[in-house]
């Protein structure tokens, strides 16, 4: 039995350190990055530590209580409705005098508050040294160094936290921030009107409750009135008398003023506990800034690494690729010789091993572009990113910070989608929700790289290129047309602080690349294996079709002929008929498998909507492996590798789409269209819950099909115009 | 002289903040404060943003918002 459980927030500054601490103390691996607004969901842990049910919630950052964009309210309200017990405030301590903004307002709220002065190594080295005792003093709160990302320091915040969670010492009103005499007594009257006139029931501390009204915080407003009752409009007329009177006497708004007094009491407290060596210290994180933000450099760099990104993702892939695709091969003829004949050995051979087999081999190109991706966030060149790209964005009506989520649409869409919540204007946030599935994300890789490997060979890298810068322009485009159409207005300001650049810590790289790939292999075990199997037998029933040609006596009958010419002939010419033989009948097992197919209930879904493929050069056997990939976008391949009916060796699917009769017109209007059209049902619903709109969903999904089809129409019959096949 | 006109390697101290609404509430609680030096660390490739370093740390703002906010004592800087 446990004594007693305590929930304890980590709250602070964006990029403060929150998430990594919250791994530290619970021993979980959520997502850490050095960019402001990594966290935007609030996460929980829970762990028995010391005698105690410790319940730890991670929120994301916000530069103040007065919330902006959804992750900040997200953080404020698990700080005010569900009154955790200790609040451990995580400040940047080389960033000590923006971090006290957020503290002084935590005071105000009566609730207990520890601080942990993170970054401390980052602080030292910059030459700061903070007076931990003096500040401890000062605010009236334990104060604690840590360095998060080398877990020091956590195990006595921890207890200190817990400490502080039993004490009952109230909050002594001096260490809280004092307004100038006017604010004083605005504040003093309308708690004296609320105590007395309104009678409420407040949820919130009384003092906090009457500084948010005079700064007209407008959801805490609307809270408060709410419970106001009756009183309602009584209490807003005060409020605006004394707001009135407020702005009368500085001359301007209340909250300004406020703002400017809370600044002035943090700086009583910096110039007491604060002390800096101003030695010119050689500032690493501005030397790499001089080159990857330079005026001439910065663009080219940055094309650079994106384009590094590719190449490594598909050249160095390309080796364990090979060795995958060797070992499935290998198993692929065990299997078919080890199997007695069965309807189970055609299922494992036919459908089990072709389905997976033609996925997993992509496993090496997805660790390594989301391993690129991980060194963008952790190095801290995203922000740098959204810094270049915020003039172009603009343009187009957007916002750099809307770059973010649509690079990391590079890696998958669903995070990205969500990742979005750090726009500040719900226009913006919805614009960019709705242009990142554009962003052609690594489970469509392996059907471009299937598709132009068999039909580019040695383009094939251009050709991919290609279909991503496809998938970029398409989505500025629409970006703009939304922007001027459904979603009007101007973009919000563009305000992002950069953080300096840290040394990504290999093993986080190397963790963060192994979740994305155990999503992927439990992709394998799920979904495609389930779709494999589904596919297989809806492409192997009916079992006894009418074939339009008895094969089986068909090939005797070719067997026959070609033995008669095999004695009549010299002994020399033996082998060459011989070979003949072999690839007449090969050819009429084709025929024979390819006939079943199409008359199988896979053939008969695939023929009924192929005319709608059809006019984009997508046979029904295209038409069913799009349709399965509305599942998750790797199946797409796993159909074509059961219904392309492919052989036991190396490179099959390729080999098998070439004799089919794909053109690299065709195969490209099919790249084109799996960019385009709808995502997978995990982006959707993501699309859905992060928009709270239905029909945004169904928006999506309606501009990005039809979108698809009409580009693909115009490559296609355009291309048949001018003669490319 | 306002914000949007100083030079890279420049720093001046706020006097004014125009505007009103979202973004001037917000970097006022980022630090931007009335006597708070700024310092001009760069412009971005196209002009626009700007990268600014307020209270020790780095932050980007558009030109169009750096336009209302007026600043005096311009000088060069060492930072
Ligand atoms: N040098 C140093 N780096 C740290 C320390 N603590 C965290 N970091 C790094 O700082 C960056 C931000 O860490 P996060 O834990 O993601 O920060 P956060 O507060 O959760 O950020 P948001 O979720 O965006 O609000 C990461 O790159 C960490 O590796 C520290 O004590 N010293
Ligand atoms: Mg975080």
């Amino acid at each position: 039995m446990h004594e007693k459980s305590i929930t304890i927030a980590l709250a602070g500054n964006p990029n403060s350190g929150k998430t990594t601490i919250f791994n530290n103390i619970t021993g979980t691996r959520q997502k850490v990055g050095n960019w402001p607004g990594v966290t935007v969901e609030k996460k929980e842990g829970l762990i028995s530590k010391y005698g105690y049910d410790l319940k730890i919630v991670d929120l994301p950052g916000t530069y103040s209580l007065t919330p902006f964009s959804i992750e900040e309210i997200i953080a404020r309200d698990f700080v005010l409705e569900e009154s955790p017990d200790v609040v451990i405030d995580i400040i940047d301590a080389s960033n000590l005098e923006r971090s006290l903004y957020l503290a002084t307002q935590l005071r105000e709220i009566d609730c207990r508050v520890i601080f942990a002065l993170n970054m401390a190594d980052v602080a030292r080295t910059k030459g700061t040294k903070i007076d931990a005792e003096k500040l401890s003093e000062l605010l009236d709160l334990p104060v604690v160094f840590t360095v998060g990302n080398k877990n020091e320091g956590i195990d006595t915040l921890l207890t200190k936290a817990i400490e502080l969670a039993g004490s009952t010492a109230e909050i002594q009103q001096k260490r809280k921030v004092k307004y100038s005499k006017d604010i004083e007594n605005a504040i003093i009257k309308l708690q004296d009107f609320i105590e007395n006139k309104v009678k409420a029931k407040l949820a919130y501390n009384l003092r906090w409750t009457a500084i948010k009204l005079l700064e007209n915080d407008k959801i805490v407003t609307e809270r408060i009135l709410l419970k106001a009752g009756d009183k309602r409009n009584d209490l807003l007329q005060e409020v605006q008398a004394l707001r009135a009177h407020l702005m009368d006497r500085f001359n301007d708004d209340p909250e300004i003023v406020m703002t400017d007094e809370r600044y002035g009491f943090i700086a009583g407290i910096i110039k007491k506990t604060l002390t800096s060596s101003s030695q010119n210290r050689v500032d690493i994180s501005r030397n790499i800034d001089f080159f990857l933000t330079h005026r001439y450099l910065g663009f080219p760099v940055f094309i650079l690494f994106i384009w590094a990104m590719f190449q490594l993702t598909f050249s160095v892939g390309a080796y364990p690729m090979e060795w995958i695709d060797r070992v499935v091969t290998l198993f692929a003829i065990g299997m078919n010789n080890l199997l007695p004949d069965s309807v189970l050995k055609e299922l494992i051979v036919n459908g089990i091993i072709p389905g997976v087999g033609s996925v997993i081999i992509f496993l090496p190109n997805i660790l390594i572009l989301f391993f690129c991706i991980a060194i963008f966030e952790d190095t801290g060149y995203m922000a740098r990113a959204a810094f270049l790209m915020d003039r172009i964005m603009h343009v187009i009506g957007l916002h750099g910070k809307s770059f973010i989520p649509m690079l990391m649409g590079f890696g998958c869409n669903v995070p990205a989608v969500v990742a979005a919540r750090t726009l500040e204007s719900e226009k913006d946030r919805i614009l960019t929700i709705l242009i990142t599935p554009f962003m052609s994300c690594s489970a469509k890789l392996p059907i471009y790289i299937v598709l132009a490997g068999a039909f580019f060979s040695a383009k094939a890298g251009t050709v991919i290129f290609a279909v991503y810068l496809v998938g970029i322009i398409i989505s500025v485009v629409s970006g703009r047309l939304f922007r001027t159409t459904l979603l009007k207005g101007a973009d919000a300001p563009f305000v992002m602080e950069l953080p300096p650049y840290r040394a990504p810590m290999i093993s986080s790289l190397l963790i963060h690349m192994w979740d994305r790939g155990k999503i992927f292999l439990k992709k394998i075990g799920g979904v495609i294996l389930v779709g494999s199997i589904v596919i297989w037998v809806l492409s192997a029933f009916p079992a006894n079709i009418r074939y339009s040609l008895d094969y089986a006596s068909e090939i005797v009958r070719v067997e026959a002929l070609y033995e008669a010419e095999i004695t009549a002939a010299g002994k020399s010419e033996r082998d060459v008929i011989e070979k003949k033989k072999d690839m007449a009948i090969a050819k009429l097992i084709m025929a024979r498998r390819a006939e079943k197919t199409e008359k199988s209930f896979m053939g008969k879904i695939g023929k009924s909507i192929a005319p709608l493929f059809a006019p984009l050069g997508i046979d029904w056997r295209g038409s069913v492996a799009l349709l399965t990939g509305v599942v998750a976008k790797e199946i797409v391949v796993s159909s074509m590798g059961i219904l392309y009916a492919v052989e036991k060796e190396p490179d099959a699917l390729q080999s098998a789409l070439v004799k089919s009769n794909m053109t690299p017109l065709s195969a490209f209007s099919m790249m084109l269209f799996v960019l385009l059209y709808l995502p997978c049902i995990a982006t959707m619903g993501t699309i859905w819950r992060e928009t709270g709109a239905f029909k945004w969903m169904l928006f999506s999904i309606l501009y990005s099909t039809s979108l698809a089809w009409i580009v693909c129409f115009c490559v296609y019959q355009g291309g048949k115009i001018i003669g490319i096949n | 002289m306002l914000l949007s006109e100083m030079k890279a390697g420049q720093s001046g101290i706020i006097s004014a903040m125009g505007g009103t609404g979202v973004l001037q509430r917000r970097i006022r609680e980022m630090g931007f404060l009335k006597g708070t030096r700024v310092y001009v660390e760069k412009y971005a490739p196209l002009k626009d943003p700007l990268e600014l370093i307020v209270k020790g740390y780095h932050i980007s703002l558009r030109v169009e918002e750096a336009a209302q906010i007026t600043v005096d004592d311009v000088k060069q800087d060492f930072l």
